[in-house]
Protein backbone atom coordinates (compact mmCIF):
# COMPACT_ATOMS: atom_id res chain seq x y z
CA UNK A 1 0.00 0.00 0.00
CA UNK A 2 1.36 3.43 -0.94
CA UNK A 3 1.30 5.76 2.32
CA UNK A 4 1.80 9.66 0.97
CA UNK A 5 1.42 12.49 4.48
CA UNK A 6 1.64 15.12 1.49
CA UNK A 7 -0.28 18.34 2.87
CA UNK A 8 -1.39 16.14 6.46
CA UNK A 9 -1.31 17.23 9.49
CA UNK A 10 0.57 15.41 12.49
CA UNK A 11 -1.66 16.18 15.15
CA UNK A 12 -2.93 12.56 17.19
CA UNK A 13 -1.05 9.19 17.09
CA UNK A 14 -5.27 7.55 17.10
CA UNK A 15 -5.33 9.50 13.40
CA UNK A 16 -2.40 7.00 11.99
CA UNK A 17 -2.43 4.64 10.39
CA UNK A 18 -0.19 1.35 11.04
CA UNK A 19 0.95 1.81 7.21
CA UNK A 20 1.58 5.37 7.94
CA UNK A 21 3.21 4.58 11.47
CA UNK A 22 5.66 2.32 9.29
CA UNK A 23 6.08 4.25 6.61
CA UNK A 24 7.32 6.71 9.08
CA UNK A 25 10.06 4.16 10.84
CA UNK A 26 11.29 3.21 7.12
CA UNK A 27 11.78 7.04 5.96
CA UNK A 28 13.51 7.74 9.39
CA UNK A 29 15.72 4.55 9.00
CA UNK A 30 16.66 5.38 5.72
CA UNK A 31 17.36 9.32 6.53
CA UNK A 32 19.76 8.34 9.64
CA UNK A 33 21.91 5.38 7.43
CA UNK A 34 21.96 7.91 4.50
CA UNK A 35 21.58 11.81 5.18
CA UNK A 36 19.72 13.67 2.46
CA UNK A 37 21.19 17.56 2.58
CA UNK A 38 19.25 18.84 0.09
CA UNK A 39 16.04 17.42 0.64
CA UNK A 40 14.11 20.62 1.72
CA UNK A 41 16.50 23.14 -0.05
CA UNK A 42 14.07 25.87 -1.01
CA UNK A 43 11.64 25.21 1.86
CA UNK A 44 10.95 26.92 5.38
CA UNK A 45 9.57 25.56 8.58
CA UNK A 46 7.73 27.89 11.40
CA UNK A 47 9.09 26.90 14.50
CA UNK A 48 5.83 27.87 16.71
CA UNK A 49 7.01 27.24 20.46
CA UNK A 50 4.27 28.91 22.39
CA UNK A 51 5.73 27.23 25.45
CA UNK A 52 9.29 26.11 26.55
CA UNK A 53 11.05 23.12 25.21
CA UNK A 54 14.57 21.89 24.50
CA UNK A 55 14.58 18.88 22.51
CA UNK A 56 11.54 18.32 20.76
CA UNK A 57 12.36 22.46 19.19
CA UNK A 58 16.35 22.16 18.85
CA UNK A 59 15.63 18.57 17.40
CA UNK A 60 12.73 20.11 14.96
CA UNK A 61 15.41 22.71 13.98
CA UNK A 62 18.10 21.05 13.47
CA UNK A 63 16.46 18.30 11.49
CA UNK A 64 14.80 20.76 8.97
CA UNK A 65 18.03 22.55 8.40
CA UNK A 66 19.89 19.00 8.25
CA UNK A 67 17.71 18.56 5.11
CA UNK A 68 18.53 21.89 3.87
CA UNK A 69 15.48 23.60 4.59
CA UNK A 70 15.21 27.43 6.68
CA UNK A 71 13.76 27.80 9.69
CA UNK A 72 12.04 31.14 11.11
CA UNK A 73 10.07 31.14 14.17
CA UNK A 74 10.05 31.68 18.23
CA UNK A 75 10.37 29.89 21.42
CA UNK A 76 8.55 32.08 23.65
CA UNK A 77 5.70 33.51 23.09
CA UNK A 78 6.45 37.24 24.58
CA UNK A 79 7.98 37.93 21.69
CA UNK A 80 4.78 37.78 19.56
CA UNK A 81 1.27 38.84 19.25
CA UNK A 82 0.29 36.31 21.50
CA UNK A 83 1.55 39.10 24.18
CA UNK A 84 -1.07 41.81 22.63
CA UNK A 85 -3.95 39.06 23.01
CA UNK A 86 -3.57 37.64 19.27
CA UNK A 87 -5.76 34.51 18.88
CA UNK A 88 -3.97 31.56 17.79
CA UNK A 89 -6.04 31.26 14.89
CA UNK A 90 -4.73 34.64 13.74
CA UNK A 91 -1.36 33.68 14.78
CA UNK A 92 -1.44 30.77 12.79
CA UNK A 93 -3.22 31.44 9.75
CA UNK A 94 -0.76 34.79 9.89
CA UNK A 95 2.44 32.55 9.50
CA UNK A 96 1.15 29.91 7.45
CA UNK A 97 1.01 32.54 4.82
CA UNK A 98 4.85 32.92 5.28
CA UNK A 99 5.95 29.28 5.57
CA UNK A 100 5.64 26.20 3.77
CA UNK A 101 5.42 23.61 7.42
CA UNK A 102 4.96 24.55 10.83
CA UNK A 103 5.99 22.78 13.88
CA UNK A 104 4.31 23.92 16.81
CA UNK A 105 3.80 23.53 21.23
CA UNK A 106 1.14 25.17 23.11
CA UNK A 107 0.29 24.95 26.20
CA UNK A 108 -3.25 24.28 25.87
CA UNK A 109 -5.10 20.90 24.81
CA UNK A 110 -6.35 20.95 21.28
CA UNK A 111 -4.23 24.13 19.87
CA UNK A 112 -2.77 22.15 17.33
CA UNK A 113 -6.18 21.29 15.77
CA UNK A 114 -6.97 24.86 15.91
CA UNK A 115 -4.45 25.47 14.26
CA UNK A 116 -4.92 23.17 11.69
CA UNK A 117 -8.09 25.16 10.83
CA UNK A 118 -6.25 28.35 10.31
CA UNK A 119 -3.68 27.07 7.64
CA UNK A 120 -3.83 24.66 4.70
CA UNK A 121 0.19 24.32 5.40
CA UNK A 122 0.74 20.76 7.48
CA UNK A 123 1.04 21.28 11.24
CA UNK A 124 3.11 19.14 12.80
CA UNK A 125 2.24 18.80 16.60
CA UNK A 126 5.10 19.42 18.90
CA UNK A 127 2.92 19.08 21.88
CA UNK A 128 -0.25 20.43 23.21
CA UNK A 129 -0.87 20.26 26.90
CA UNK A 130 -1.06 17.23 28.42
CA UNK A 131 -3.14 15.90 25.13
CA UNK A 132 -1.03 14.99 22.15
CA UNK A 133 2.44 14.32 21.74
CA UNK A 134 2.83 12.27 18.28
CA UNK A 135 6.31 12.96 17.38
CA UNK A 136 7.54 11.70 20.79
CA UNK A 137 5.66 8.37 20.23
CA UNK A 138 6.96 7.99 16.84
CA UNK A 139 10.74 8.39 17.80
CA UNK A 140 10.10 5.76 20.72
CA UNK A 141 8.31 3.07 18.41
CA UNK A 142 11.77 4.47 15.71
CA UNK A 143 13.69 3.38 19.07
CA UNK A 144 11.64 0.49 20.25
CA UNK A 145 12.29 -1.20 16.66
CA UNK A 146 15.78 0.17 16.73
CA UNK A 147 16.78 -1.92 20.12
CA UNK A 148 14.97 -4.98 19.64
CA UNK A 149 15.10 -5.41 15.81
CA UNK A 150 11.38 -5.78 16.18
CA UNK A 151 8.09 -4.28 17.00
CA UNK A 152 5.57 -7.29 16.82
CA UNK A 153 4.48 -9.30 20.28
CA UNK A 154 7.17 -7.50 22.76
CA UNK A 155 6.81 -7.02 26.88
CA UNK A 156 6.82 -3.64 27.56
CA UNK A 157 6.28 -1.77 30.71
CA UNK A 158 5.50 1.55 30.99
CA UNK A 159 6.72 2.93 34.52
CA UNK A 160 5.82 6.18 36.50
CA UNK A 161 3.13 8.84 36.05
CA UNK A 162 0.63 7.19 33.91
CA UNK A 163 -2.25 8.80 34.90
CA UNK A 164 -1.09 12.28 33.46
CA UNK A 165 1.92 11.52 31.17
CA UNK A 166 0.87 12.14 27.91
CA UNK A 167 3.50 10.01 26.15
CA UNK A 168 3.14 7.24 27.72
CA UNK A 169 -0.79 7.42 26.46
CA UNK A 170 -0.05 7.71 22.86
CA UNK A 171 2.68 5.10 23.39
CA UNK A 172 -0.15 2.65 24.65
CA UNK A 173 -2.56 3.70 21.53
CA UNK A 174 0.41 3.21 19.02
CA UNK A 175 1.46 0.01 20.51
CA UNK A 176 -2.11 -1.49 19.81
CA UNK A 177 -0.77 -1.84 16.54
CA UNK A 178 2.09 -4.48 16.99
CA UNK A 179 0.35 -6.64 19.84
CA UNK A 180 2.59 -5.61 22.47
CA UNK A 181 2.09 -7.19 26.13
CA UNK A 182 1.88 -3.83 28.24
CA UNK A 183 2.91 -3.76 31.87
CA UNK A 184 1.33 -0.92 33.86
CA UNK A 185 3.07 0.35 37.26
CA UNK A 186 2.50 3.21 38.72
CA UNK A 187 1.68 4.33 42.01
CA UNK A 188 -2.75 3.98 42.52
CA UNK A 189 -3.26 7.29 42.15
CA UNK A 190 -1.38 7.86 38.82
CA UNK A 191 -2.61 4.65 37.08
CA UNK A 192 -3.57 4.46 32.78
CA UNK A 193 -6.70 6.08 32.93
CA UNK A 194 -9.65 3.76 32.47
CA UNK A 195 -10.55 5.08 28.87
CA UNK A 196 -6.96 3.95 27.55
CA UNK A 197 -8.07 0.45 29.13
CA UNK A 198 -10.98 0.49 27.86
CA UNK A 199 -9.45 0.94 24.46
CA UNK A 200 -7.01 -1.45 24.82
CA UNK A 201 -9.67 -3.90 25.87
CA UNK A 202 -11.86 -3.35 22.69
CA UNK A 203 -8.68 -4.30 20.81
CA UNK A 204 -7.92 -7.75 22.55
CA UNK A 205 -4.41 -5.78 24.05
CA UNK A 206 -3.15 -7.82 26.87
CA UNK A 207 -2.32 -5.78 29.78
CA UNK A 208 -1.69 -5.48 33.82
CA UNK A 209 -1.26 -3.11 36.49
CA UNK A 210 1.21 -3.12 38.93
CA UNK A 211 2.67 -1.42 42.05
CA UNK A 212 7.01 -2.02 41.97
CA UNK A 213 9.14 -2.36 39.02
CA UNK A 214 10.28 -4.98 40.39
CA UNK A 215 7.13 -7.46 39.77
CA UNK A 216 7.78 -7.18 36.32
CA UNK A 217 11.34 -6.42 35.68
CA UNK A 218 12.56 -9.57 34.70
CA UNK A 219 9.57 -10.28 32.55
CA UNK A 220 10.23 -7.63 29.99
CA UNK A 221 12.20 -6.53 26.73
CA UNK A 222 11.14 -2.52 27.07
CA UNK A 223 11.00 -0.32 30.65
CA UNK A 224 9.70 2.66 29.83
CA UNK A 225 10.64 5.08 32.47
CA UNK A 226 8.61 8.47 33.25
CA UNK A 227 9.08 11.30 35.60
CA UNK A 228 6.59 11.53 38.92
CA UNK A 229 5.49 14.76 38.93
CA UNK A 230 5.93 15.97 42.29
CA UNK A 231 3.26 18.73 41.79
CA UNK A 232 0.79 15.88 40.51
CA UNK A 233 0.65 15.50 44.13
CA UNK A 234 -1.95 16.69 47.08
CA UNK A 235 0.35 14.84 49.94
CA UNK A 236 3.86 15.93 49.90
CA UNK A 237 4.63 13.47 52.24
CA UNK A 238 3.28 10.92 49.82
CA UNK A 239 5.11 11.77 47.49
CA UNK A 240 8.22 11.74 49.28
CA UNK A 241 7.36 7.78 50.06
CA UNK A 242 6.38 6.97 46.21
CA UNK A 243 9.29 8.74 44.01
CA UNK A 244 11.69 6.22 45.76
CA UNK A 245 9.46 3.18 44.73
CA UNK A 246 10.00 4.08 41.15
CA UNK A 247 13.90 4.62 40.59
CA UNK A 248 15.82 2.18 38.28
CA UNK A 249 19.38 1.23 39.57
CA UNK A 250 22.08 -0.80 37.56
CA UNK A 251 21.45 -3.54 40.52
CA UNK A 252 18.14 -4.12 39.47
CA UNK A 253 19.40 -5.09 36.39
CA UNK A 254 21.05 -7.59 36.83
CA UNK A 255 17.91 -9.97 36.65
CA UNK A 256 16.67 -8.74 33.49
CA UNK A 257 16.48 -10.47 30.02
CA UNK A 258 19.48 -9.76 28.48
CA UNK A 259 17.87 -7.61 25.27
CA UNK A 260 16.18 -5.19 27.82
CA UNK A 261 15.82 -1.81 26.60
CA UNK A 262 15.50 1.04 29.11
CA UNK A 263 13.71 3.66 27.59
CA UNK A 264 12.80 7.54 29.07
CA UNK A 265 11.09 10.54 26.94
CA UNK A 266 13.32 12.74 29.54
CA UNK A 267 14.55 14.82 31.43
CA UNK A 268 15.12 12.37 33.98
CA UNK A 269 14.92 13.99 37.67
CA UNK A 270 16.51 10.62 39.31
CA UNK A 271 14.13 8.00 38.46
CA UNK A 272 17.33 6.33 36.62
CA UNK A 273 20.58 6.45 38.39
CA UNK A 274 23.60 7.31 36.55
CA UNK A 275 24.90 3.73 37.27
CA UNK A 276 22.33 2.54 34.79
CA UNK A 277 23.79 5.04 32.00
CA UNK A 278 26.70 2.30 31.32
CA UNK A 279 24.59 -0.80 30.54
CA UNK A 280 24.26 -2.46 27.68
CA UNK A 281 20.19 -2.07 28.67
CA UNK A 282 20.61 1.73 28.59
CA UNK A 283 19.31 3.12 25.24
CA UNK A 284 17.15 6.58 26.47
CA UNK A 285 20.37 8.88 24.89
CA UNK A 286 20.25 7.18 21.58
CA UNK A 287 16.28 7.29 21.81
CA UNK A 288 16.61 11.24 21.80
CA UNK A 289 19.17 11.34 19.14
CA UNK A 290 16.14 9.71 17.00
CA UNK A 291 14.04 12.01 17.60
CA UNK A 292 15.84 13.72 15.00
CA UNK A 293 16.06 11.60 12.30
CA UNK A 294 12.03 10.56 13.03
CA UNK A 295 11.32 14.58 12.52
CA UNK A 296 13.13 14.72 9.31
CA UNK A 297 11.09 11.68 8.21
CA UNK A 298 7.85 13.44 9.15
CA UNK A 299 9.17 16.94 7.47
CA UNK A 300 9.83 15.29 4.17
CA UNK A 301 6.77 13.16 4.15
CA UNK A 302 4.28 15.99 4.93
CA UNK A 303 5.97 18.38 2.46
CA UNK A 304 5.82 15.81 -0.30
CA UNK A 305 9.54 15.40 -0.82
CA UNK A 306 9.53 11.71 1.03
CA UNK A 307 6.65 8.96 0.41
CA UNK A 308 6.71 5.54 0.55
CA UNK B 1 -64.22 0.19 36.76
CA UNK B 2 -61.65 1.44 34.79
CA UNK B 3 -59.92 4.90 36.24
CA UNK B 4 -60.31 8.18 33.71
CA UNK B 5 -57.38 9.05 32.41
CA UNK B 6 -55.82 12.17 34.26
CA UNK B 7 -53.83 14.67 32.39
CA UNK B 8 -51.02 15.86 34.37
CA UNK B 9 -50.05 19.18 32.58
CA UNK B 10 -52.32 20.75 30.83
CA UNK B 11 -53.08 20.12 26.83
CA UNK B 12 -51.38 22.61 24.36
CA UNK B 13 -53.37 23.52 21.24
CA UNK B 14 -50.24 23.29 18.94
CA UNK B 15 -46.65 23.00 18.80
CA UNK B 16 -44.97 20.35 20.41
CA UNK B 17 -44.85 18.03 23.05
CA UNK B 18 -41.61 16.19 24.53
CA UNK B 19 -42.36 12.80 26.46
CA UNK B 20 -40.04 10.02 28.17
CA UNK B 21 -37.72 13.02 28.59
CA UNK B 22 -35.33 10.85 31.52
CA UNK B 23 -36.03 12.23 35.32
CA UNK B 24 -34.40 15.04 36.03
CA UNK B 25 -32.99 16.49 32.47
CA UNK B 26 -36.10 18.83 31.51
CA UNK B 27 -34.60 21.75 33.40
CA UNK B 28 -31.23 21.09 31.22
CA UNK B 29 -33.71 20.84 28.02
CA UNK B 30 -34.85 24.22 28.65
CA UNK B 31 -31.45 25.87 28.78
CA UNK B 32 -30.54 24.04 25.68
CA UNK B 33 -33.63 24.54 23.67
CA UNK B 34 -33.33 28.38 24.87
CA UNK B 35 -36.85 28.31 25.93
CA UNK B 36 -36.51 30.34 28.86
CA UNK B 37 -36.88 33.61 25.84
CA UNK B 38 -39.53 31.50 24.47
CA UNK B 39 -42.70 33.98 24.88
CA UNK B 40 -45.41 31.63 24.41
CA UNK B 41 -46.70 28.94 27.19
CA UNK B 42 -43.97 26.58 28.29
CA UNK B 43 -45.16 23.93 30.77
CA UNK B 44 -42.94 21.44 32.46
CA UNK B 45 -43.74 18.40 34.20
CA UNK B 46 -41.31 16.83 36.52
CA UNK B 47 -40.81 13.08 38.04
CA UNK B 48 -44.48 12.21 36.39
CA UNK B 49 -45.20 8.03 36.53
CA UNK B 50 -44.30 6.05 33.77
CA UNK B 51 -45.19 3.08 32.82
CA UNK B 52 -41.87 2.16 31.04
CA UNK B 53 -39.62 4.42 32.48
CA UNK B 54 -40.84 4.81 36.10
CA UNK B 55 -40.67 8.70 36.13
CA UNK B 56 -40.32 10.75 33.47
CA UNK B 57 -40.29 14.35 32.65
CA UNK B 58 -42.20 16.68 29.97
CA UNK B 59 -42.40 19.30 28.30
CA UNK B 60 -44.97 21.04 26.17
CA UNK B 61 -44.21 24.40 24.06
CA UNK B 62 -46.57 26.14 22.84
CA UNK B 63 -46.64 27.51 19.12
CA UNK B 64 -43.09 26.28 18.71
CA UNK B 65 -42.48 22.91 16.00
CA UNK B 66 -39.27 21.36 17.15
CA UNK B 67 -36.16 21.17 14.24
CA UNK B 68 -34.75 17.98 13.49
CA UNK B 69 -31.38 19.36 14.59
CA UNK B 70 -33.43 20.68 17.73
CA UNK B 71 -34.77 17.24 18.64
CA UNK B 72 -31.11 15.42 18.58
CA UNK B 73 -29.88 17.79 20.42
CA UNK B 74 -32.32 16.41 23.15
CA UNK B 75 -31.01 12.92 22.27
CA UNK B 76 -27.86 13.75 23.91
CA UNK B 77 -29.29 14.11 27.37
CA UNK B 78 -32.41 11.47 27.04
CA UNK B 79 -32.18 9.22 24.23
CA UNK B 80 -35.14 7.53 24.58
CA UNK B 81 -37.50 11.03 24.26
CA UNK B 82 -40.18 11.11 22.12
CA UNK B 83 -41.64 14.35 20.17
CA UNK B 84 -45.01 14.89 19.38
CA UNK B 85 -45.69 17.85 16.88
CA UNK B 86 -49.85 18.99 18.02
CA UNK B 87 -51.65 20.87 15.78
CA UNK B 88 -55.74 22.07 16.96
CA UNK B 89 -55.12 19.61 20.37
CA UNK B 90 -54.38 16.17 17.44
CA UNK B 91 -51.11 14.54 17.26
CA UNK B 92 -50.00 14.86 13.66
CA UNK B 93 -46.43 13.77 13.77
CA UNK B 94 -44.37 11.49 16.33
CA UNK B 95 -40.95 10.78 16.12
CA UNK B 96 -38.17 9.32 18.40
CA UNK B 97 -35.12 11.31 18.99
CA UNK B 98 -32.19 10.49 16.90
CA UNK B 99 -28.21 10.32 18.62
CA UNK B 100 -26.22 12.40 16.80
CA UNK B 101 -22.78 11.36 15.59
CA UNK B 102 -21.53 14.83 16.48
CA UNK B 103 -22.57 17.66 17.97
CA UNK B 104 -21.21 21.22 17.63
CA UNK B 105 -21.54 24.55 19.55
CA UNK B 106 -23.83 23.05 22.34
CA UNK B 107 -21.52 21.74 24.30
CA UNK B 108 -19.07 23.50 27.02
CA UNK B 109 -15.79 20.90 27.46
CA UNK B 110 -15.32 20.47 31.00
CA UNK B 111 -11.66 20.51 30.55
CA UNK B 112 -10.50 24.14 31.42
CA UNK B 113 -7.08 23.57 29.55
CA UNK B 114 -8.87 22.65 26.03
CA UNK B 115 -8.61 25.38 23.53
CA UNK B 116 -12.18 25.72 23.03
CA UNK B 117 -12.32 27.16 26.63
CA UNK B 118 -9.21 30.09 25.53
CA UNK B 119 -10.29 31.05 22.27
CA UNK B 120 -13.68 32.27 20.57
CA UNK B 121 -14.60 29.53 18.87
CA UNK B 122 -16.98 26.43 18.89
CA UNK B 123 -16.89 23.06 20.48
CA UNK B 124 -17.15 19.77 18.54
CA UNK B 125 -17.97 16.77 19.97
CA UNK B 126 -18.10 13.33 18.74
CA UNK B 127 -20.89 11.65 19.90
CA UNK B 128 -20.73 7.46 21.38
CA UNK B 129 -23.25 5.59 22.51
CA UNK B 130 -21.66 2.82 24.59
CA UNK B 131 -23.30 0.43 27.03
CA UNK B 132 -26.24 1.96 27.62
CA UNK B 133 -24.21 5.37 28.68
CA UNK B 134 -23.90 8.76 26.17
CA UNK B 135 -20.00 9.18 25.97
CA UNK B 136 -18.78 12.70 24.38
CA UNK B 137 -15.30 13.19 23.13
CA UNK B 138 -14.12 16.36 21.94
CA UNK B 139 -12.55 17.01 18.95
CA UNK B 140 -9.57 19.15 19.93
CA UNK B 141 -8.47 18.18 23.15
CA UNK B 142 -9.78 14.22 22.80
CA UNK B 143 -11.39 14.01 26.23
CA UNK B 144 -14.06 11.36 26.56
CA UNK B 145 -16.66 12.74 29.28
CA UNK B 146 -19.97 11.13 30.69
CA UNK B 147 -22.81 13.47 29.51
CA UNK B 148 -23.43 13.78 33.54
CA UNK B 149 -19.63 15.43 33.41
CA UNK B 150 -20.96 18.16 31.58
CA UNK B 151 -21.62 21.03 33.05
CA UNK B 152 -22.60 24.01 30.97
CA UNK B 153 -24.08 24.68 27.59
CA UNK B 154 -24.32 27.55 25.20
CA UNK B 155 -27.89 27.81 24.15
Amino acid sequence: MTVNLTGKDIISIPELSKEEILAVLENARSLKKEPQPNLLENHVMGSCFFEPSTRTRLSFETAMQRLGGRVVGFADPAVTSTKKGETLYDSIRIIGQYVDVIAMRHPLEGSARRASEATNKPILNGGDGANQHPTQTLLDLFTIEECQKKLDGLDIALVGDLKYGRTTHSLAQALTHFGAHLYFVAPNSLQMPDYICEELKAKNIKFSIHEKIEDIIDKVDVLYMTRIQGERFADQIEYQKIKHVFVLTAKMLEIVRPNLSVLHPLPRVGEITADVDTTKHAYYFEQAENGLYVRQALLAMVLGKLNK
Amino acid sequence: MQEPKKLLVSAINSGTVIDHIQAGMATKLLQVLNLGTHKKIVTLGLNLPSKNMGLKDLIKIEDKELTEQEANKIAIFSPQASINIINNYEVTKKFNVTLPETVQSLIICPNPKCITNNENMDSDFKVQHVNNQIKLQCKYCEKIFLQSDINDYRA
